[in-house]
């Protein structure tokens, strides 16, 4: 249990996929512009990670049994791909009202790399979490850990939409205006999420063998 | 001789003109995320080079035989097979970056700009032309990326080619190490450049100069006008928007 917790806390706050590992950058500066937007792109990409780690996790021990490793990164990104097309192809039929909220954001979330990290992250997880805090990362903890990255995801979203919606009306000097400001913005969100560091191992939640 | 020169130009314009990371704003996630030290920088954009390079000449060689409706899927196999061979030969024969680089090895084959390129460029010219166009948009990407690293690596850790000898062995040089100076005088690295908040503050600061530069050349400024080069334009959010307002 407190593995789990441990697991969201880190996904959310103190490893923050967008903030902290620089994974979705594009989506997180270019679909951030409103609050609506951040956060129908944010629901698509939780959706889309955890059903992606729920498929891709079984076929990485497929491959891992039969010496098949090697086609990791090739197996992920197709998979991944048809996933999300069959997904839009699902909703489209069956539930139009979420199809319409979710629909336009779902083909721009194949080629996103916080998807395909996150999947290629729970991976390489079995090794680093037997190593170093000897626990035994199963199915259950990729998919809480595909949702705290999801939900990660969501938190920085929204939260820089706000910080993006002041910048609209401050005046910037001319040289920074546009993306410069952007980022430097950014920056500054991140600083503040320096301020969660140690909280994991404060409250002992995962403790280093 | 026409070719020769169109040649030269397709590699040049990746420097600044086009530069993928600083003008196109493109594989925004590894330059933020690789460039703490100046020779992940340098292994990162490589890794990245030999990509563009293969899978351009590959996608432009097949360019009349993939059929335009599946070309996406694709160019993503091609991409994905010739990073899976750069991977294999990094963990083979450059352990150490392997393991800084970590996950943004295997990420290249969702890095932007190389399925932008196979898109905008190696789908529609003919194979040398692509790769010099690969050629050209990677060395742009290390370049950018190894100007960064040098920022925040100097600043941040007070180190520069710190690790070198991990890539390449010129006569057992380390790279040159500040730090002992730096806190002789009674100062210390300014360890932020090296968290993740330096990155996005470096990459935006470098972004307000190269926009500077470009400006006095009569060039647009930078936007995340990525979606040209997206291969997922035509659904992209922010094209709605934009012809929304128009």
């Amino acid at each position: 249990m407190k593995v789990f917790i441990a697991l969201l806390i880190m996904g959310i706050l103190t490893q923050n996929f967008v903030l902290s590992k620089f994974l979705g950058i594009c989506p997180f500066l270019g679909v951030s512009k409103k609050i609506n937007t951040a956060v129908g792109m944010s629901v698509a990409v939780i959706f889309v990670m955890c059903l992606a780690t729920a498929v891709c996790y079984p076929i990485n021990t497929l491959l891992e049994k039969n010496d098949l490793a090697y086609l990791q990164t090739i197996v992920f990104i197709l998979v991944i791909a048809a996933l999300v097309q069959l997904v839009e192809i699902v909703l489209r039929k069956y539930i139009p009202s979420l199809y319409k909220a979710l629909g336009i954001y779902l083909p721009l979330i194949t080629t996103n790399c916080a998807v395909l990290g996150v999947v290629v992250l729970n991976v390489d997880n079995v090794a680093t979490f037997a190593e170093s805090y000897a626990v035994n990362y199963g199915f259950a903890h990729a998919m809480v850990n595909s949702l705290a990255a999801g939900l990660g995801f969501m938190l920085a979203m929204v939260l820089f939409a706000g910080v993006r919606s002041r910048l609209e009306a401050a005046d910037i000097p001319k040289f920074l205006q546009g993306l410069p400001i952007t980022l430097i913005a950014a920056s500054i969100v991140s600083v503040s999420f320096l301020g969660f560091g140690g909280i994991v191992e404060g409250f002992g939640l995962l403790t280093t063998v | 001789m026409a070719e020769k020169k169109s040649c030269v130009k397709e590699i040049t314009k990746g420097f600044l003109r086009e530069n993928p990371t600083m003008r196109l704003v493109l594989g925004t996630c590894p330059t933020l995320a690789v460039t703490t030290s100046v020779v992940n920088a340098i292994g990162m954009g490589l890794s990245a080079t030999i990509v563009l390079i293969c899978s351009n000449i590959a996608i432009s060689a097949l360019r009349k035989v993939i059929p335009s409706k599946v070309r996406i899927p694709a160019y993503i196999v091609i991409i994905a097979s010739f990073v899976t061979v750069v991977q294999m030969i990094v963990k083979a024969f450059l352990p150490a970056l392997d393991e800084s680089l970590g996950i943004f090895l295997p990420l290249i084959v969702v890095n932007c700009i190389i399925l932008g390129r196979a898109e905008a460029f190696a789908s529609k010219n003919p194979v040398l032309l692509s790769a010099c166009d690969g050629l050209g948009m990677g060395l742009g990407f290390t370049a950018a990326l190894f100007c960064m690293g040098t920022v925040r690596e100097v600043l941040g850790a007070g180190t520069f080619l710190a690790g070198i000898q991990d890539l390449v062995n010129i006569g057992g040089f380390t790279g040159f190490d500040f730090s002992e100076k730096i806190t002789s005088i009674g100062l210390s690295p300014v360890t932020i450049f090296i968290l993740p908040a330096g990155g996005f503050f470096v990459f935006g600061i470098l972004m307000a100069i190269t926009n500077k530069i470009a400006q006095g050349k009569g060039l647009p400024k930078a936007e995340l006008h990525g979606c040209e080069h997206c291969p997922m334009a035509a659904n992209c959010t922010r094209r709605t928007e934009q012809e929304a307002t128009r």
